[in-house]
């Protein structure tokens, strides 16, 4: 039924499996809506927010997708900054994943600040003494590029591409995109940065707090380099996710690789630094204010000091390792733990820097602040994950996102006759395809 | 915000917030409008159709 708009050399499930698969995660989707509806008409006393947890559930979800999305922005640094090459194989993908994750942070943000018809307001009445106003400066210019960067995906559709206006305003943003990727790096660096500047500059919270360089404490790096470390991990995996559920091969072992080992090294440096960090400011920083490390990690039903080992040690040092080896890299299953354990390890430490603070006690006669989320936060949550979800589908089936996937996965004899056949009774598009650029290749490269 | 904006104080934390705000947004306007006007002058040229 819709074979005209597939990309032609690959091959994808009937329609009505495509249909039922957007069914049912399309249901899930809906009762996200619902509780999102719930949020905008009745107000924000459908959360459980209180007075210390003035952000609900979703600061966290709002932090983790802004981290796993940093696969977009270190990516492209990388396959227009750096000129890595092989990596333009998968950065179509890259920034597909980062499209979602950002729009989604907007989204949950819309919700979050329970009135969106005011969201303008940041921008235009703004605190200029606010990392917070830097974040939704950064966040929505960033999720700019990101539109940009997904649009002549779009326009590579192989209906649109027939239009002669919307080829060539492809061609021509491929021509200039390395300025937009650019302009990525440049907002990414700052909004990740500035998301972990929040914590670092609360003094009134030891459990936060961090010394650091001019106005940005070290948190600033550490969540920056975080995100480009772990982004591209989470990158690997929805690759990995794709192709196990599709059955087939979408990007070559060496391209996962590379990406794997920049993102291994990332990981490992972080890890130091962040070791680093950690007992500095048990040994120095905490202390000064009054505490010791323990006082954070005890007498509360959750949060013991195994959060700190399994972020900073199983879910940080241990996937880096793996990742740095070739033997790691190779090895199916130690890369699959590896890229799980690199991005739990973020969601991990982004919960840790924005609950853990909220819920350890800051005067001596307060107890541990524990939380749990209403089902409406919950199912908003959960909202941006059935939306990526189906945009992957719909992007998957429609678009060429694997520029690799037709050679890797060649269609049999009797459907390439198929195929000629059906090319026989379009003229005019058996003409085109004669003229179009390699699958492998981009416009601008063509 | 803009410096005719009655909020709008000439400090450096002002300069600094909106004239990075200001960056971004003018180079992502200027790399798009060259990219509409380059597509349609190609389109009007005869590129990226049957003779592409």
């Amino acid at each position: 039924m819709d074979s005209a708009l597939i990309p032609r050399g690959v091959k994808r499930c009937p329609t009505w499996q495509f249909i039922l698969g957007i069914v049912i995660v399309g249901a899930v989707l809906l009762w996200g809506v619902f509780a999102m509806l719930l949020c905008w008409i009745k107000g924000l006393n459908q959360t459980n927010m209180n007075t210390a947890y003035g952000f609900a559930i979703w600061i966290w979800a709002d932090l983790a997708v802004i981290a796993v999305g940093g696969g977009a922005f270190f990516t492209g640094f990388l396959r227009y900054i750096v000129g890595k090459d092989e990596l333009k194989n998968i950065i179509n993908f890259a920034v597909l994943i980062g499209f979602i994750c950002y729009s989604s942070a907007l989204l949950i943000l819309a919700i979050d600040i329970g009135q969106p018809l005011r969201g303008w307001f940041i921008f235009w009445h703004a605190n200029v003494h606010s990392m917070l106003t830097e974040v939704a400066f950064c966040l929505s210019c960033y999720f700019g590029v990101l539109c940009i960067e997904y649009l002549p995906l779009i326009l590579e559709n192989r209906q649109i591409d027939k239009v002669p206006f919307f080829h060539n305003l492809s061609h021509n943003m491929h021509e200039i995109m390395a300025v937009f990727a650019a302009t990525g790096a440049f907002l990414s660096f700052f909004h990740q940065g500035s998301l972990g500047g929040v914590a670092g500059v609360l003094f009134g919270r030891p459990f936060g707090f961090r010394e650091g360089v001019l106005i940005w404490p070290w948190t600033f790096f550490l969540f920056t380099w975080s995100a480009a470390a772990c982004g591209p991990c989470f990158t690997i995996l929805i690759t990995k996710i794709t192709e196990a559920i599709a059955r087939k091969k979408l990007v070559k072992d060496n391209v996962i690789e590379l990406l794997a080992k920049i993102s291994g090294w990332m990981l490992l440096t972080y890890s130091v630094a962040k070791i680093a960090d950690t007992w500095y400011w048990a040994t120095v920083t905490a202390p000064s204010k009054g505490f010791t490390l323990m006082d954070f990690y005890s007498n509360n039903p959750l949060y013991g000091i195994w959060i700190l080992i399994l972020e900073v040690g199983i879910c940080g040092v241990l996937p880096a390792l793996i990742l740095i080896t070739d033997k790691g890299r190779k090895t199916s299953f130690a890369l699959w733990a590896a890229v799980i354990l690199a991005v739990i390890g973020v969601c991990l430490n982004r919960w840790v820097m924005v609950l853990q603070i909220l819920a350890v006690p800051v005067m001596p006669f307060i107890s541990w602040h524990m939380y749990f989320p209403s089902w409406q936060e919950i199912a908003t949550t959960i909202l941006p994950v059935a939306y990526g979800i189906i945009l992957i589908m719909i992007s998957y089936r429609y678009l060429p996102i694997f520029p690799q996937e037709a050679e890797l996965n060649p269609i049999e004899p009797p459907t390439y006759a198929e195929e000629d056949k059906q090319e026989q009774e379009e003229p005019v598009e058996t003409q085109e395809a004669s003229n179009a650029p390699e699958p492998e290749m981009q416009p601008a490269e063509a | 915000m803009f410096p005719f904006s009655f909020e709008w104080v000439w400090d450096m934390d002002h300069i600094v917030f909106h004239g990075g705000l200001w960056y971004a947004l003018n180079i992502m306007g200027l790399g798009m409008t060259y990219c509409i006007i380059k597509a349609a002058w190609d389109t009007y040229k005869g590129k990226g159709g049957h003779n592409h």
